[in-house]
């Protein structure tokens, strides 16, 4: 299968001093789902802005390793062209357009829609009913102020601008953070079916394990800047270490909880080595 | 109290706040976009207003020609600030940003100088002059037309920002840089965009002001009454450009017309205090933003 995005042996740095990521591959086939895992500040979402180009705009930088999105270096456009070539990333938090309507930040990711063929603004716009039949809920607010959706419903409007745009690629970081369990299921039915239809290749960044791997292909596992574990979604989900540190799978007698914890210590250095 | 006087007045300083108005929307479009204060406001009037002086008195273009020529000068002259001054400060303290376009209005002092003499000139007169009398009345009709032309601009521009394509752009920019990026919308050019935009309103506002005040290479010191207009209305607030250029404008014509020219400024200076004593950031302006 034809890679889409290549990310080959990166490091980087935030204000030139802290690294981040320390020699980090990983690689998203054409049409495939894969998740990135890992704890909170592993580097996930570093990984996604390093790719996106929006590391410049919090002083980071890539300072080594390339990364490849369709076979050309990520380097050499600006994160708006990124955008055109068919590459769009969901940040962590949402980031909806809080002071304009839910209709205009519809309007707002028909920018995306720049210089792709037959993929006009127009076109754009013409996804907004796509956008309405995949969240009815949006259709209700679309005159109303972004700032005033609950968390799931901006969740749903940063998912409807993304299917406004039609990225070759998505990146989506966190998008169950803070959402009830029901909605992370309606969320997640939603980015399959992203997938399924449009043909969206995904890059999927997750603290919830469990959901990520039951939509992905095949996951990797991100430690203190680098991927410590990567398989096939059912290989992770079988992996005995994947399912005590992610999927939160529980020791089976209590009294030995002290032993296990010293084993988990060790697992982990071995990883980190 | 003569009240007839008192709503010509007040006729005449809504009028001159209506410019107040448009040149504070400049203001405002700039530092909303993209997060500098600009300095070199008054300045940037006042050379618009000397290409004004180039087209219509020197060129003799007719007036449909010259004022948008002019306008249109002094929006390329404020994309071309951007690109080749501003840009390069991306990312440095907003204190240096400011010594830039302080910088700046030295600059184009200087060269209006060398290219236009130091002395004062006149505008070709292109406003009609035969006064207008609403009942008892008196409005100046120099004063009237320009504030027309003010207000036809300031519709022009609120009915782009709410409606266009564009003015989503520009307010998506306004409102997350990083978001905006992600969209595919180019955030460098729309802070040109903004620039062009916000110094157009700008030359518009100088050449209209020039046209009854006379201009000389040192009019841009009239940029001090906008000032307060945009710390009064709130930095980042289109709302409080217009209001607080009508507020004001009317403030400074009827303390100058009750009390005498030399208590303007200690007027809207009071107001200013006031406001910002009980409304820290402006009348309408959120809470981010920098102190100044
Ligand atoms: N703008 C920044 N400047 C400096 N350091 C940063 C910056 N952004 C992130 N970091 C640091 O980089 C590390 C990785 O951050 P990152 O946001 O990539 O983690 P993450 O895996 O997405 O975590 P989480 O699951 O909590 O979102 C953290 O230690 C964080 O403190
Ligand atoms: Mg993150």
């Amino acid at each position: 299968m034809e890679t889409i995005l290549e990310i080959n042996n990166i490091e980087v740095v935030y204000n030139q001093a802290v690294q981040v990521l320390r020699g980090l591959s990983l690689s998203v086939p054409q049409g495939g789902v894969v998740a990135l895992l890992g704890s909170n500040g592993a580097g996930k979402s570093t990984t996604l802005k390093s790719v996106s180009g929006l590391l410049d705009l919090e002083d980071g930088e890539v300072i080594g390793g390339q990364i490849n999105f369709k076979g050309r270096s990520v380097k050499l456009d600006s994160p708006d062209k990124l955008v055109h070539r068919g590459l769009f990333h969901v940040m962590e938090g949402r980031h909806v357009f809080e002071d304009l309507t839910v209709e205009e930040n519809l309007i707002a990711s028909t920018y995306a829609c720049r210089g792709k063929r037959n993929k006009s603004e127009a076109a754009g716009k013409k996804r907004f009913d796509l956008v309405y039949e995949y969240f009815p809920r949006l259709k209700e607010r679309s005159k109303g102020l972004a700032g005033y959706l609950s968390g799931g419903e901006q969740q749903m409007l940063a998912l409807g601008r993304a299917l406004v745009a039609q990225p070759d690629l998505l990146m989506l970081d966190e998008p169950s953070l803070g959402l009830a369990p029901l909605l992370v299921e309606e969320i997640f039915r939603i980015i399959v079916r992203i997938n399924r239809e449009q043909g969206t290749s995904i890059l999927l960044v997750e603290q919830n394990a469990a959901i990520a791997l039951s939509i992905a292909d095949y996951g990797y596992i991100l430690e203190h800047g680098k991927v410590v574990i990567d398989g096939t979604a059912e290989e992770l989900m079988a992996n005995e270490d994947v399912r005590e540190f992610y999927l939160g799978a529980s020791g089976k007698d209590g009294e030995q909880r002290s032993y296990r914890e010293i084993k988990h210590y060790k697992r982990r250095k071995r990883w980190l080595s | 109290m003569d009240w007839l006087f008192f709503i010509e007045s007040s006729l005449a300083g809504l009028c001159t706040g209506a410019i107040y108005a448009l040149v504070a929307l400049g203001f405002v479009i700039i530092y909303k976009a993209t997060k500098v204060i600009n300095f070199a406001i008054g300045e940037i009037m006042m050379i618009s207003a000397y290409f004004f002086l180039t087209f219509a008195g020197i060129f003799a273009w007719p007036l449909w020609l010259a004022l948008p020529a002019a306008v249109v000068s002094g929006g390329l002259l404020g994309g071309l600030t951007e690109k080749t001054i501003i840009r390069p400060m991306l990312g440095e303290s907003p204190i240096s940003v400011i010594m830039v376009t302080i910088g700046l209005s030295n600059i184009l002092v200087g060269t209006a100088q060398i290219i236009w003499g130091g002395g004062p000139q006149v505008l070709p007169g292109f406003l009609p002059r035969q006064p207008i009398f609403l009942g008892e009345i008196y409005v100046s009709s120099k004063i009237a037309f320009s504030a027309l032309i003010a207000v036809a601009m300031l519709i022009c521009y609120l009915l782009y920002f709410r409606f266009s394509r564009g003015g989503v752009a520009l307010r998506a920019t306004a409102s997350d840089q990083a978001a905006s990026f992600s969209m595919g919308i180019s955030v460098p050019r729309v802070f040109n965009f903004a620039w062009i935009f916000g110094c157009m309103a700008t030359a518009l506002a100088g050449i209209l002001f020039s046209a009854s005040g006379g201009l000389s290479p040192h009019s841009g010191g009239m940029a001090l009454a906008i000032l307060v207009v945009v710390i009064f209305g709130g930095l980042d607030s289109i709302l409080g450009a217009l209001v607080g250029g009508l507020i004001i404008g009317w403030l400074e014509t009827i303390v100058g017309a009750f009390w005498g020219g030399e208590y303007k400024m200690l007027a809207i200076f009071t107001l200013l205090t006031l406001i910002l004593v009980i409304k820290p950031y402006g009348l309408f302006g959120t809470k981010e933003i920098e102190r100044l």
